[in-house]
């Protein structure tokens, strides 16, 4: 007897809509009162180790113009590349680095995170992939969320051999990934379509 | 955030390979606002990695009380929103059919009139003072979640120049890893709208539509209070770990 091949099919995704904020932070929009705070402001704690930075950027549509009403959410390793997750296996994750943010870009599609550098984390079959942040935005006109992720400037030797750049190397796109550092400050602008397009991912 | 669960060890394969058959694409052009936000070249796919397998987790007691309460969350004290009392209840599984514990729903939607509470809103609909809109829980062992609300009203949008929202309820979803993460909307069965929604029609495949309708649930309505409807909703799934090289430390 042949059982059949079935697994269930993944619920469709929808925009998250103009009105996302309503959803995802409530009290930036003045729904005040049902949560105590937003979630996603602190990505990491007091006491946390590692350098801290900023990263922050703007979101551009295909005609130029700022990505004003979408949510960014952040997600990252500790400085030792070992991320807070039930899903990590290896232990010792800086219980001060919870990993994950959630900002809202302003009327000119500017987003900001407060976080730390990441470490290089695990490569699939060995090896270590450079530092990097994976990034996932929602908004009107976006039908599926886009997951990207930002390498950084001042990681030249990791990112040389990093698997995922590797990829977008390949079709002369990896630029698009790495966010400039400046100091403390990490500059990565997003752009959804057009000239330098950012690479988006199908993880 | 402050609690972080400690969850009992589970399969931390690679994600299945995302259909999308099953998804709208970017550039659906009769939903408008698509065409300047679709990424124009393919996306760049490979197995998920460790980045991608992992992801946050939130605890039960970072919620309030009345977190999953719609009806009152945002109401004074005492009174409550106005509009058809209703329960939204369901499971969360993953494409293997196991359910998915312990991960955060959050949910958000307009009044019974089809008004947001939102500052760049400005349908001519009122607010209602006691309803925010917003509401999150998180599954519990068995991937149940239920919230109670009030049905939201269809609402005109600017798209083309007579488009009308069906009825409907956004949804945000965590699973364990950070690929799962997914954005949707219910719908509610038997709305004449759902079949000439620009949005939903991004969606090529009826089947894949249907799946986003919330069922009436006579089973499961509370006499004389509340009429409930049944999502089930359905998140990636992991590949198996068999044959998988191990080394990488998971």
């Amino acid at each position: 007897m042949m059982l059949p091949r079935d697994y269930l099919k993944e619920t469709p995704s929808q925009t998250g809509g103009p009105y996302v904020h309503i959803g995802m932070m409530p009290n930036l929009f003045d729904i005040n009162g049902v949560i105590p705070e937003d979630l996603g402001g602190d990505i990491v704690l007091e006491g946390v180790k590692g350098e801290r930075i900023t990263i922050k950027g703007r979101i551009v549509d295909g005609g130029g113009n700022p990505v004003f009403d979408c949510v960014v959410e952040l997600w990252q390793a500790d400085a030792n590349g070992i991320y807070n997750s039930p899903m990590e296996h290896r232990s010792g994750a800086d219980p001060k680095c919870i990993g994950w943010g959630r900002q809202s870009a302003d009327d000119n599609g500017e987003f900001a995170f407060e976080t730390i550098k990441p470490g290089p984390v695990p490569a699939p079959g060995g090896g270590l992939m450079a530092p990097h942040v994976t990034l996932w935005i929602v908004a009107r006109g976006i039908n599926i969320g886009l997951q990207t992720r930002m390498y950084f400037s001042d990681e030249e030797a990791a990112n040389a051999k990093d698997p995922i750049l590797g990829k977008a190397r390949m079709i002369g796109r990896d630029g698009t990934m790495i966010g400039k550092r400046d100091g403390d400050i990490v500059t990565f602008d997003i752009y959804l379509q057009g000239e330098n397009e950012t690479v988006f991912l199908d993880i | 955030m402050t609690d972080r669960l400690v969850n009992a060890p589970q399969e931390a394969g690679a994600f299945m390979e995302r259909d999308f058959s099953q998804h709208p694409p970017a550039f659906t052009p009769g939903y408008k606002s698509s065409t300047l936000r679709a990424p124009k070249q393919a996306l760049i796919s490979f197995a998920s990695t460790l980045s991608e397998k992992t992801g946050p987790a939130f605890g039960h007691n970072m919620l309030g009380e009345y977190d999953n309460d719609l009806i009152i969350n945002y109401a004074k004290a005492g009174e409550e929103a106005i509009g058809p009392r209703i329960v939204v209840h369901g499971q969360l599984l993953d494409q293997n059919a196991r359910p998915i514990p312990n991960v955060l729903l959050e949910f958000w939607q307009a009044n019974a009139g089809g008004r947001y509470r939102h500052k760049r809103e400005g349908y001519r609909a009122p607010l209602d003072p006691n309803f925010g809109g917003f509401g999150r829980t998180i599954t519990d062992e068995n991937g149940y979640y239920w919230f109670r609300t009030i049905k939201p009203g269809p609402y005109p949008w600017p798209n083309g120049v007579n488009d009308w929202r069906p009825a409907h309820i956004h949804f945000s979803l965590f699973g364990s890893g950070f690929a799962q993460r997914l954005v949707s909307q219910m719908y509610f069965e038997g709305d004449p709208l759902i079949k000439i929604c620009p949005i939903v029609n991004t969606i090529s495949d009826p089947a894949a539509i249907d799946r986003l309708v919330a069922r009436l649930d006579m089973n499961n309505t509370v006499p004389m209070d509340l009429s409930a409807y049944r999502f089930d909703i359905v998140l990636r799934g992991r590949r198996s770990t068999f044959f998988e090289n191990r080394k990488e430390g998971n």
